[in-house]
């Protein structure tokens, strides 16, 4: 299992959207975009993987969407919820 | 197996920093297999663990540390002939001078503890925690000991600003410039006597470890706390449990490197360079409750320990577990006070109350 992935399995985010990451006792709300993307990502998915689970609920185009799945990694990365090298590929 | 001695718990006071007694009597209540007594031992009579409903079975005020071993003893004496208290959980720093190395004494009264001896206790200090940097490769911050306060002036030639400066029971404070530190070192050593300690400023998250030593280097149980609210102390108001094996691994290197015996908390900073040991309690922390809460009933562990039954490994505790604590104000007839203020203890306690006080009718 990879860094990331690892990091991702341990997280836990509930159906409203909070979120507790185990490891710093950190927690956080996600809305549906960012639970959505962080599924996305649990399930193993790159950055076309995102993109298409976002496209099925939410009607933008593409190119929105991968610049704001883009965004949304950094901001995990920043918040420590994957690891510092991560890059969404 | 149930549990079935009677107990006596020390540090009732629980104002807004509480002592760890409140929350050590709670974890043996809350375990269905504890089915002894407590008997709280406190300083004070308005100490506010005295008159929670449910927590006692009765109560003794103990004399302070500052009158001596002789008075401690002679009263844990009586302690035991009137109460039975066979085991003792001792919760405050003050306390524990007395009681190490004195187990035989204590076990001749027949009373039962698990403490560290006096040696693993002194390394632990904050004068002396460098040795574990230095004899078994804990991280620990760089620091000074001093015992007089010209090397401060020179402070800014061996340490990068801020630094810590902290008094050598109680008490830290960060300081970003020279005046600032030398002013620090004088009020911790006209609060807290010398040394004074001068630590490296360690940037990064606090975390907090709750952990039981065997003695010969075992770990019997460890939860990991990350502490949610802070007081304008630095006191935890609220925290949660946090699975992390780098923090565990830290706490069971340090205890293997003490060889400790019974309960302490771990004061750890993560930086960006990883975990590093900030000071070690040498005793229950005010949230040990939590360590209940979470599945690994440390005070009760502790308990059978003093007790004499063979320590062996506590259960894995769950991650996620928070604790939130409550400001309240206790209502209770004045008769409460009763017994404690004019003889010094009571067997009168909310758990035990008395009949209800002959008081001039209601007042309209």
């Amino acid at each position: 299992m990879s860094l990331a992935a690892e990091r991702l399995s341990d997280l836990a985010l509930s159906p409203t959207g909070f979120l507790f990451d185990p490891r710093t006792g950190s927690t956080f709300t996600v809305n549906a975009t960012g639970a959505a993307v962080l599924e996305a990502l649990r399930d193993g998915g790159g950055l076309q993987e995102v993109v298409d689970r976002l496209a099925e609920r939410f009607a933008i185009a593409d190119a929105d969407l991968r610049r704001d799945a883009l965004e949304y990694v950094r901001v995990l990365r920043d918040h420590g919820l994957l690891p510092p090298g991560f890059e969404l590929e | 197996m149930a549990f079935t001695k009677t107990v006596a718990v020390t540090g009732l006071n629980a104002g807004d920093n509480p002592g760890p007694g409140v929350a050590v009597v709670r974890s043996l209540r809350s375990d269905p297999e504890f089915q002894g007594r407590i008997i709280g031992l406190a300083y004070d009579v308005m100490d506010p663990g005295l008159y929670l409903p449910d927590l006692l079975d009765g109560a003794l005020l103990l004399p302070y540390p500052s009158e001596g071993r002789q008075a401690l003893f002679d009263r844990l004496a009586y302690a035991r002939d009137r109460f039975g208290v066979e085991v003792l959980i001792p919760t405050l720093d003050s306390e524990l001078p007395a009681l190490l190395d004195h187990e035989a004494d204590l076990a001749a009264l027949g009373i039962g503890v698990f403490l560290p001896t006096r040696a693993q206790y002194d390394v632990r200090s904050k004068a002396r925690l460098a040795e574990l940097a230095a004899d078994h490769g804990i991280p620990v911050p760089k620091a000074e000991v001093l015992v007089e306060s010209s090397p401060m002036y020179t402070l800014h030639e061996r340490f990068e600003f801020p630094v810590v400066v902290k008094g050598v029971f109680y008490g830290a404070e960060i300081c970003r410039t020279l005046d600032e530190a030398v002013g620090a070192f004088h009020r911790m050593a006209a609060e807290w006597g010398i040394p004074v300690i001068v630590q490296e400023y360690v940037a990064g998250e606090e975390f907090n470890v709750c952990a039981v030593g065997d003695g010969r280097g075992g770990m019997l149980g460890a939860v990991a706390m990350k502490k949610l609210v802070l007081t304008k102390q630095g006191k935890g108001w609220a925290g949660v449990t946090i699975a992390d094996d780098g923090l565990l691994d830290l706490a069971r290197r340090t205890i293997e490197a003490l060889r400790w015996r019974g309960p302490c908390e771990l004061e750890v900073m993560r930086s960006a360079d990883g975990f590093h040991l900030l000071e070690i309690n040498p005793r229950f922390p005010a949230w040990c409750d939590l360590t209940a809460g979470a599945g690994q009933n440390q005070p009760l562990g502790v308990a059978r320990w003093a007790a004499g039954e063979t320590p062996s490994p506590l259960p894995a505790y769950e991650p996620g577990i928070a604790f939130i604590r409550v400001s309240l104000d206790q209502i209770v007839p004045i008769s409460a006070l009763e017994g404690i203020s004019t003889r010094g203890e009571t067997t009168e306690t909310p758990r035990n109350p008395l009949p209800t006080p002959h008081l001039p009718g209601s007042i309209r």
